[in-house]
């Protein structure tokens, strides 16, 4: 596992370790600044939509990964946090930050409540009732009009302080810095004595509170950190989607949350991130595999004889369900896992 | 009124009982909630509408044989992905089926289209019996009813009177003794699957005339199978199939009285509200896990 020696706690605690990782963080840092120079406007939005997925999976991370617990709702903790965010800002005219705070506030209150019940469930009986929540809320705005029904909402221009964000570019910085900012947020959380809490609720939920740590109020409190994350990642979703109607935030949509947790790698912020990212461009470019030099070919031969032309967008869920289910049997630590094993390998390769 | 209300909700309830019988069934064998259920029964369907329809074939033949798919279909899942999973603890289990459930959901779609195609039955939605007092039901309600309480009897009479039966009740009960006492366990668990996948594959063929043949039209009942499941205690075969039968009446009942429009989110509030009083459902038996 990480091979990694820690001789104190500060050690532990700080931030970046060494030289060699102050300079690859500075090359990171540099290059998303320089990114959207360098790419097509298309591939800005993409990376901005990257950045909202990172921001859900850190919370997601925190409750699957961290916590142990299981939802099948996160969808519904988005959903809340988007349309609070939207409305506060078109019906109210609120201060844009102060909205999508309050949207992250409103989705940790109801993951608040949800995580009471949740204290008393367990493994399918938490999946269904968090499942359950996500489907009230999504019908639930859907059929009230104050929401705007099916057809949904147009979001307003997010602007604060002058500047208006509403461009590609100044939203991809707005979206990727606030998820740098809550990554770092997310990495001191585990770091810290809650974090170590939670882990002992995960590994051993009597052997935690035997030491000490009480469990109902770290449970509820992962679910409710969990849910802020998924509030603020729906509200900035939302600016950068430019409209939102509950049909985006399916069932679908909380199962590839934790799709996202289960490739990236259980547990780890450097999971959260990967998983984001790959889960995220697979889903936007898997419809268009067909234009792929030889797949593309052979697949549209194979739709041409066997299946239908119309439905070959549909191999994007076939390659989905696919990762998932050999990551699992295969790769249990996910993307995180491979990675670790290649910084095993240099580390000791002579050997 | 209200009798026709109940009438039709135990129509309703029939599908949603099959479908939480298929759950738990699976769920008695392995402790993973079976995700992938509704699209197995979905793509079973399909199977059943190529042989009926572009066949040809006779209902009576292309209704057994898409049986047979669901059961070699149930047991390939078990077989091919679940027993080798490197880690077998419930998420990672979990989200096999999901990814089974996203690749059987891609296939329906890559070949038989987002289209909705018409399953045509021996039993007419539009025929009806009136059986006294104005109450009427349709044939298909009568033939849907009638399906799920003679296949329950079925699984019934199987699970306590057969030998592979009775093998599955003891490896559910405690896998090491059943071992000991030489039942293949993890065949068990296979066919368990295949069985389940059965009883999943009749639900749809239930649900298919209804809605249309299209490849989400087992969404709903595979989570309202799901609710009345949890709702009835996910151990307890016989609380589920009250589960799913109470599910489908409260759920029209909701709909006349207060809401039509709300009707959907009845059931998973009821299924808070429940787990809240009692964590393992109506039925189930209240596990105390040691250390």
């Amino acid at each position: 596992m990480p091979a990694e020696m820690k001789r104190s706690y500060y050690e532990d605690v700080q931030p970046l370790k060494g030289g060699p990782a102050r300079v690859w963080f500075a090359m990171l840092f540099i290059l998303l600044i320089a990114a959207p120079f360098l790419v097509k406007s298309y591939y800005i939005y993409v990376m901005s939509l990257m950045a909202v997925n990172v921001i859900v999976a850190l919370g997601m991370n925190l409750l699957v990964g961290n916590t142990g617990q299981i939802s099948l709702g996160h969808a519904g903790f988005v959903a809340i946090g988007a349309y609070t965010s939207v409305m506060l800002i078109s019906g109210a005219g609120v201060f844009f930050p102060l909205a999508l705070l309050a949207g992250g506030l409103l989705a940790a209150i109801f993951g608040f409540i949800l995580g009471i019940p949740a204290l008393r469930l367990e493994g399918p009986y938490l999946a269904i009732a968090t499942l359950g929540f996500g489907i009230a809320v999504t019908i639930t705005i859907g059929r009230i009009d104050l929401f705007g029904g099916h057809m949904g909402l147009i979001v307003p221009k997010p602007e604060f302080a002058g500047i208006d964000f509403s461009g590609d570019r100044s939203l991809y910085y707005l979206v990727t810095g606030i998820a740098l900012l809550m990554g770092f947020a997310m990495r001191n959380i585990l770091k810290s004595r809650l974090g170590r809490a939670f882990h002992a609720v995960r590994d051993s939920e009597i052997a935690a509170s035997t030491l000490g740590v009480n469990v109902a109020s770290y449970k509820t409190l992962s679910f409710a950190i969990s849910a802020f994350y998924a509030g603020i990642a729906g509200g900035l979703w939302a600016f950068v989607l430019g409209f939102i109607n509950p049909g985006l935030f399916s069932f679908i949509l909380s199962i590839l949350f934790l799709a996202t947790v289960v490739v990236g790698g259980l547990g780890t912020i450097l999971g959260s991130v990967l998983g984001a990212v790959v889960i995220t461009f697979l889903n936007l470019q898997a419809e268009s595999i067909q234009f792929l030099p030889l797949i593309g070919d052979a697949l549209v031969w194979i739709s041409r004889s066997f299946m239908s032309m119309s439905g070959l967008p549909n191999v994007s869920w076939i390659l989905t369900g696919l990762i998932l289910i050999f990551i699992v049997i295969f790769e249990p630590l996910g993307l995180y896992g491979i990675w670790i094993r290649i910084k095993i390998y240099w580390r000791t390769w002579p050997f | 009124m209200i009798s026709q209300i109940i009438i039709s909700g135990l129509a309703v309830g029939s599908v949603y009982a099959l479908m939480a019988l298929a759950m738990s069934i699976t769920y008695k064998a392995s402790e993973i909630p079976n995700f992938a259920q509704g699209e197995m029964a979905m793509i079973s369907t399909y199977i059943a509408y190529v042989l009926l329809v572009v066949q040809g074939i006779s209902f009576i033949w292309a209704f057994l044989f898409s049986l047979l798919f669901a059961l070699v279909l149930g047991m390939a899942l078990e077989f091919v992905f679940i027993r080798r999973a490197k880690e077998p603890n419930l998420l990672n289990l979990m989200i096999i089926t999901l990814g089974f459930q996203m690749v059987l959901y891609g296939i329906a779609g890559w070949k038989w289209g987002a289209d909705q195609k018409r399953l045509s039955m021996p039993f007419s939605e539009s025929e009806t019996y009136d059986l006294g007092g104005g109450i009427v039901v349709s044939q298909l309600g009568l033939a849907t009813i009638g399906t799920a309480v003679v296949l329950m009897l079925i699984i019934w009479l199987f699970l306590r009177f057969t030998r592979l039966g009775l093998a599955m009740k003891a490896s559910q009960q405690n896998a090491m003794a059943a071992r000991i006492n030489g039942i293949r366990t993890n065949r068990i668990l296979s066919v368990s699957f295949g069985i389940s996948s059965v009883v999943g594959a009749i639900a749809g063929m239930m649900v298919a005339p209804v809605t249309t043949l299209d490849p989400n039209m087992m969404w709903d009942p595979l989570l309202k199978g799901f609710a009345a499941a949890v709702l009835g205690g996910l151990t307890s075969l016989g609380g589920v199939v009250v589960g799913g039968y109470l599910l489908g009446i409260i759920e029209n009942l909701f709909g006349f009285y207060i809401s039509l429009e709300f009707k959907s989110v009845v059931a998973f509030l009821i299924i808070v509200i429940v787990l809240y009083v009692r964590p393992s459902g109506l039925f189930g038996h209240h596990y105390v896990r040691k250390v």
